[in-house]
């Protein structure tokens, strides 16, 4: 209960103090250089405050972006290049170890899989989901089903479907969803998390699971945002549904397409809590963003191999943000 | 013609309904799976499957008589009476031999192996042992039987997990991480987005870029050189180096490209008009700030607040790193995952507790849908 207390209390003192700084910064501006005065010097003050003034109001933003992510970004990077406690300057050898090293090979492998499986499947369902649901009256109910576990922990979602796959032997009563329709078909129960190469699939699966509602909530906007007259033209030429929805409806969307995948493929890289939870990597489904905790902590903690992983799954970043960061300045220019 | 494209319109109509039924069940029913293990009793849960819980489930039990010594004498011979069933329940069937627990019907009478007597099992569970000698030995008889359950639900498993378990109090640090961490960053985003919004300073086309391309940048990124940096001042100024307070920090800078893109967008759309009236009547940039853009954006305030509060709520990785795990500091998440190492199979603990973890953001999801969408829709791309 104590901290709950102090929680409550830095809310009040974090909030008041951001405001009474905003307050007394704009303040202090205007009693250096009041807009006030003799026409030209009143002039010539607005103009100093008007220069300072933006600055007061990022102030406060940028020295936590500047602390928590650029000066961050910048130390892996430096770090990668050091040994485990990071003093040591041991030039690209972290590197060379980790393109020789099995788990990491593993992890690359495995993070390919995830980054065509997931961002795939999870568009292609909220696609489709998104088109059914446009068409009956109680869509917007199944949508929000869909879009339920979104609100979901990867943690939480980890035990759900972990007593999904759960296994009991093979002679006793499968408690395990999966395993009991597999055992009403007729086939044999499997510990399916511990089954190399398709355990990976398994565990896709949770995140295929949770994140077909942020594309199908997307696409589904972007959807009804596609021209009712095109629409009409397609079925005044004779065109059956299906053929609508693949030849008309989305190549108007592949924008939002393209949004929605990438933005699916920068989760997946991150992908963490899953692996930790069903796996921990063991049984071939090591990824990256596991790997680099592991090695943040293992035997002390190995900084330089740690940072290496982080840089590596930077890198593999790098393209996505390049392109948003395109696609921010097409639209700024539109405007 | 014109007849059977009507009616393949119909069909078609009740495939879509059918296959949003199909899907709608396939994205609940892990979720329901827990929700209903989660009140299932312990030996029910590792037994039978959660989709069996409304009906009524058959247990292979060994149960055992009263010792001889409780034996009374009747009509010259010797009976041993009870009852097996604690009140819940039926006896289908019973056994006096190991090999074949199921020989005898309930109400039958079954002559025990060796000529010792016999053995009556009712359906109500109550039993007679007669022998026309003195029952032997100081243990009671083994009696194998099966019994049929009636479908029982329990709250057991929530009052162990908030107790024993730990859970209530990873409960209250879950609320101590989050509320603050949602909180804090508003104000500041709020700010910097109306900077990058409506005034005119050089490098604002380069910040926006930037705060854009932070958006995606990987957390992996931040931990070691901030878990050095923690641990550097932790040791500067002799305090501990996980804190509430550097998590709750943590939170704020990881969460604020989102904010500032998201209230950004949303604020560079208020009208211009309304701006420059104010301007004209000789309003402040502070002044407009306070009594026309911050009531006008709480829309996105709000959705901007569902995105973090769910985030951080649901975060492990940030907590794990930033946070140690005595029971004063450890979150739902990071209990969630200690419970799927040391209970395993112990599915009476985690799915209940896993439901306790995810009960809260359900909630705000719910109620807050509206504002989700929203958000999402506004452009925000930050993934977990």
């Amino acid at each position: 209960m104590g901290h709950l207390i102090s929680a409550a209390v830095t809310i009040v003192l974090g909030v008041g103090l951001a405001a009474a700084y905003f307050y007394a910064a704009n303040k202090i501006l205007d009693i250096i250089w009041p807009p006030r005065g003799p026409a030209v010097q009143a002039a010539r003050n607005q103009k100093i405050s008007a220069t300072i003034r933006p600055w007061l109001f990022l102030g406060p933003a940028l020295l936590f972006l500047g602390l928590y992510l650029v000066y961050p970004v910048i130390d892996s990077i430096r770090l990668s290049f050091f040994g485990r406690d990071g003093v040591n300057f041991v030039g690209f050898s972290n590197y060379v170890w980790a393109a020789n090293d099995q788990q990491f090979r593993e992890s690359i492998f495995n993070n390919i899989l995830w980054l065509i499986v997931v961002p795939a499947f999870s568009t292609a369902f909220g696609l489709v989901i998104a088109y059914l649901t446009d068409r009956i009256w109680w869509g917007n109910i199944a949508k929000s089903m869909v879009f339920m576990p979104m609100a979901i922990s990867f943690i939480g979602a980890s035990v759900i479907w972990k007593f999904i796959y759960d296994y009991r032997g093979e002679d006793s009563p499968q408690i395990g969803l999966l395993n009991a329709i597999v055992q009403l078909f007729g086939g044999t129960p499997q510990a399916w998390i511990t089954v190399p190469f398709w355990n990976n699939f398994f565990l896709m699966v949770i995140l295929v699971w949770i994140q077909t509602g942020f594309a199908m909530v997307i696409l589904s906007a972007a959807l009804r945002g596609v021209p009712e007259e095109t629409i009409e033209a397609a079925v005044i030429d004779g065109a059956k549904g299906r053929h609508i929805f693949f030849y008309i409806m989305v190549p108007q969307i592949w924008p939002t397409i393209a949004v929605v995948w990438t933005t699916i493929t920068i989760t997946v890289l991150k992908v963490f809590d899953i692996v930790i939870a069903m796996t921990n990597g063991q049984w071939n489904t090591q990824v990256l963003a596991n790997m680099m905790y592991d090695w943040m902590f293992r035997g002390g903690g190995d900084f330089g191999r740690g940072a290496t992983i982080a840089v590596v799954i930077m890198l593999a970043v790098v393209p996505i943000m390049i392109w948003n960061i395109r696609r921010l300045n097409a639209e700024q220019a539109e405007r | 013609m014109a007849r059977m494209r009507r009616r393949k319109g119909v069909w078609g109509k009740y495939m879509v309904h059918l296959s949003v039924v199909l899907i709608v069940i396939v994205w609940t029913v892990p979720t329901f799976g827990i929700l209903v293990s989660s009140f299932r009793g312990k030996d029910e849960i590792s037994v039978s499957g959660w989709w069996t819980a409304l009906t009524t489930s058959e247990h292979n039990v060994i149960g055992r008589a009263k010792s001889p010594s409780d034996a009374v004498e009747q009509d010259g011979k010797y009976v041993i009476s009870g009852n097996l069933l604690s009140g819940k329940g039926y006896v289908t069937a019973f056994g006096v031999r190991i090999i074949n627990p199921t020989e005898f019907k309930a109400g039958d009478t079954a002559e025990l192996p060796g000529g010792g007597g016999t053995l009556t099992i009712n359906r109500d569970g109550s039993y007679r042992l007669v022998s026309d000698t003195p029952f032997e030995g100081s243990t009671g008889r083994r009696i194998y039987y099966t019994a049929a359950l009636p479908p029982s639900f329990t709250l057991a498993n929530y009052e162990k997990v908030l107790t024993s378990e730990g859970i209530g109090q990873s409960f209250l640090n879950s609320l101590t991480v989050a509320v603050p961490a949602t909180v804090i960053p508003i104000l500041l985003a709020a700010y910097a987005a109306y900077a990058l919004a409506w005034m005119r300073f050089p490098g604002r086309a380069v910040l926006l870029s930037v705060i854009v391309g932070l958006l995606v940048v990987p957390l992996q990124m931040s931990l070691i050189p901030l878990l050095k940096l923690y641990n550097g001042v932790g040791d500067f100024f002799g305090v501990p180096a996980k804190t509430y307070l550097g998590i709750w920090l943590a939170h704020t800078g990881f969460g604020l490209p989102l904010a500032i893109y998201l209230l950004r967008n949303y604020i560079a759309g208020l009208p211009n008009e309304i701006m420059e009236s104010a301007r004209v009547d000789g309003a402040t940039d502070f002044e407009i700030f306070v009594r026309i853009v911050l009531p006008l954006s709480v829309p996105a305030l709000a959705s901007f607040a569902i995105f973090q509060f769910l985030w951080v709520w649901n975060d492990l990785l940030v907590a794990i790193v930033f946070l140690g795990n005595t029971e004063q500091q450890l979150v739902l998440t990071g209990r969630l995952r200690e419970l799927l190492g040391s209970r395993g199979g112990d599915w009476e603990i985690l799915t209940t507790s896993a439901f306790v973890s995810i009960m809260v953001p359900l909630a705000v999801f719910f109620s807050l849908q509206r504002y989700l969408v929203r958000g999402l829709l506004a452009g925000s791309v930050k993934g977990g």
